[in-house]
């Protein structure tokens, strides 16, 4: 397996790591291992956790990285190759066919053909990232024709011919496991679970993302994530939404709030369904005090 | 004739962990053990621990067998020095439910780690099932049979073609304009194509049930096999999600399967824990989005009904209809008389006989008929 050129200057896991945090991410050694490993065996990084761990955050980071262009390809129920490869632009093909009268006309040239990510990607291997983003949500039809794109990384499109990459993409996808996956998909990609940060990790993540927070907020709100995160919630808050919640608790604190208060008034941002506030608000208060001691 | 290529002796102590892996249930595919070797050549690994990062990336184990993984691994690499690590029940996907325990600080989730053994805990009856190897019954033959007809199903969001429909389809109706220089003669349609509904089912598979435990299962895995989109769990005094072993094909296996992987067989009864812990794992709680949920529980709760009563109330929320199969619901005109039917009676849709094959197997099959009133 030939070791690819294309991360130049970053010759280990530990470089890449420093390299994200330079893009503002925080990896830890297991999620730097693995996308050293896919950048430099030229395979695709699979990232698999909970919803609001940072995988798509990851995938932007690396982009950033390396100085490329991030294409998104959001993936729901239903999305099948018209949305994720190419479509034709078919309003404009039948004007250009009336307007053409006698003449002949090519309507399967590029004018009329509309790019999607997937294509968008091949066509700019070297310039793009591409991130496949909840993988899971799309059904298994897709991933079966997923798995053929990532297998040779061209696409045919019946009217025009092949479209084959000149080197292999650099290709993320993200999967909140809603659904078990094809083990082949995981077979062909880097795989990386990513969990939920350490305590430590997360108050740095929250201190860098939000300037204006104390470390000992920080501390505080890493705390009583964490206590909620073991609860039966519906929707565990995320990083986004500690990062949130400590600036959020520090705007309120600077207006004159004080200290669990703040972080009581201001839970909102943090658990955002109102089934799940309502559970917690009985033990609320004794899990800030505990929280903030 | 040339003697067989012989891999370099340092390579040769990595190779020999796949072989480990796959004899302990690991799918590892020749592809992910040469991108391994290509993983150690390129790290040129310091340490141990970079080795196991390595072998996590490209051996891609599932996260809920992370823990079977890492002792295989010690055991492995590291021998003698081989560290047993307290991290029983400490998978990614363990609960540690917040109230007051009757019995101890215990996990109450248990997902695919076979790890039977291990995971049991002192308050637990530690029995692992036998399941015999009865004949098919009646009631599993008309399952298979009529699932693929008769399973609730719902509108997908893919497109097909179809004679009539509420959407244009521009790619037909352009090829065929071609054909007529461009005069549009007729227009294709599409409509949103039927997709099998998601099915959840989860079993009760403590002492009151024993009787029908056996029953139970055989016909999980007859419902596994017949629809695409099923997934099973079965509760007692921990949680356990068996849908991986009841996909194997043949029952027999599928059961030995499930029987081992289960340790709280006839055991007692937290029902309401049990299905707190199963909401309180996202991908779990998601599992029942949308889906024909079935429990089949005789509701015969030990302690409180409040934990019962939200769990249900969540999960009929979520779900697209909750039907609750009681061995005690055998006459048509049964009123609840357990503490815990009496609670959850207003939140599930059907509140039903559960007692014999036939009788689940008529529901179910029932359940994409009719909406519940």
């Amino acid at each position: 397996m030939a070791v690819r050129s294309n991360i130049v200057g970053i010759d280990s896991p530990e470089a890449l790591e420093k390299a994200l945090r330079a893009a503002y991410y925080l990896a830890d050694e297991g999620l730097a291992t693995s996308a050293y490993l896919g950048l430099a065996l030229g395979k695709p990084l699979l990232l698999e956790g909970a919803p609001g761990v940072g995988k798509t955050e990851a995938a932007k980071a690396i982009a950033a990285v390396l100085g490329r262009r991030l294409i998104r390809l959001q993936c729901y129920e239903g999305i099948d190759a018209s949305a994720a490869l190419y479509e034709w632009n078919y309003p404009r093909q039948m004007l250009a066919i009336r307007q053409a009268g006698d003449e002949s006309i090519d309507i399967y040239g590029e004018t009329f053909l509309i790019e999607r990510p997937m294509l968008a990607a091949l066509r700019a291997p070297d310039s793009t990232v591409l991130l496949i983003d909840e993988i899971d949500r799309a059904d298994q039809e897709f991933e079966a024709f997923l798995l053929e794109f990532l297998s040779d990384f061209q696409i045919s499109i019946p009217e025009r011919g092949t479209v084959r990459a000149a080197e292999r993409p650099v290709v993320v996808l993200t999967s909140n496991r809603t659904r078990d996956l094809h083990e082949a998909l995981r077979r062909r990609c880097v795989y990386h679970w990513i969990d939920y940060p350490s305590a430590e990790r997360e108050a740095r993540i929250i201190m860098m993302r939000a300037s204006s927070v104390a470390e000992a907020t920080a501390r505080a709100v890493v705390a009583a994530v964490e206590k909620l995160r073991r609860e039966p919630l519906s929707k565990a808050p995320g990083i986004a939404e500690a990062v949130d919640w400590a600036e959020a608790a520090t705007l309120l604190h600077k207006g004159g709030a004080r200290w669990p208060d703040a972080f009581k008034r201001s839970i909102g941002v943090a658990l955002k369904d109102e089934e799940d506030l309502h559970f917690i608000s009985p033990r609320l208060d004794a899990m800030l005090a505990e929280a903030t001691a | 004739m040339n003697p067989e290529p012989q891999l370099p002796r340092a390579a040769r102590v990595f190779v020999a962990f796949v072989p480990l892996l796959r004899a302990n249930g690991f799918a590892v595919a020749p592809e992910q053990t040469t991108t391994f070797l290509a993983a150690i050549e390129l790290l040129g690994p310091r340490d141990i621990e970079q080795i196991r990062q390595a072998a996590l990336a490209t051996l891609a184990p599932p996260p809920e067998r992370r823990a079977t993984f890492d002792r295989l691994f010690d055991l492995h690499f590291r021998g003698s020095e081989a560290i047993t690590r307290d991290d029983e029940g400490e998978d990614d996907e363990t609960v540690r439910l917040q109230e007051e325990r009757r019995d101890g600080e215990e996990p109450l989730l248990s997902d695919e780690a076979s790890e039977s053994g291990l995971t049991a805990t002192r308050s637990e009856a530690l029995v692992e099932r036998r399941f015999g190897d009865s004949s098919g019954s009646d009631a599993l033959r008309r399952l298979t049979r009529e699932a693929p007809r008769r399973l609730p199903r719902r509108r997908g969001h893919r497109r097909m073609r179809a004679r009539r429909g509420p959407f244009a389809d521009l790619r037909r109706t352009l090829r065929d304009s071609v054909r007529s220089d461009g005069e549009i003669l007729r227009l294709g349609h599409m409509r949103r194509r039927q997709r099998p509904r998601k099915m959840l089912l989860l079993i009760d598979v403590s002492g009151s049930m024993k009787s029908r435990t056996e029953e139970n299962m055989k016909l999980a895995h007859a419902l596994v096999q017949a629809a695409p989109d099923v997934e099973v769990f079965t509760f007692g005094t921990r949680l356990t999600r068996v849908t991986r072993p009841l996909r194997l094909k043949r029952r027999e296996q599928a059961m030995n399967a499930a029987a081992h992987l289960v340790s709280d067989w006839d055991g007692g009864t937290r029902i309401g824990d049990a299905l707190q812990a199963f909401l309180a794992v996202p991908r779990f709680g998601g599992y029942a989005r949308g889906a024909a949920v079935v429990i089949v529980s005789d509701g015969l709760e030990r302690g409180e009904t409040d934990a019962l009563r939200d769990a249900v109330a969540k999960l009929s929320r979520r779900a697209w209809r909750l039907s609750w199969l009681t061995p005690l619901a055998t006459s048509p005109g049964f009123r609840p008389q357990t503490e815990a039917l009496i609670a959850i009676e207003r939140f599930v849709d059907d509140l039903v006989d559960g007692g014999s094959s036939a009788s689940i197997v008529a529901h179910i099959l029932a359940l994409g008929r009719r909406r519940a009133a």
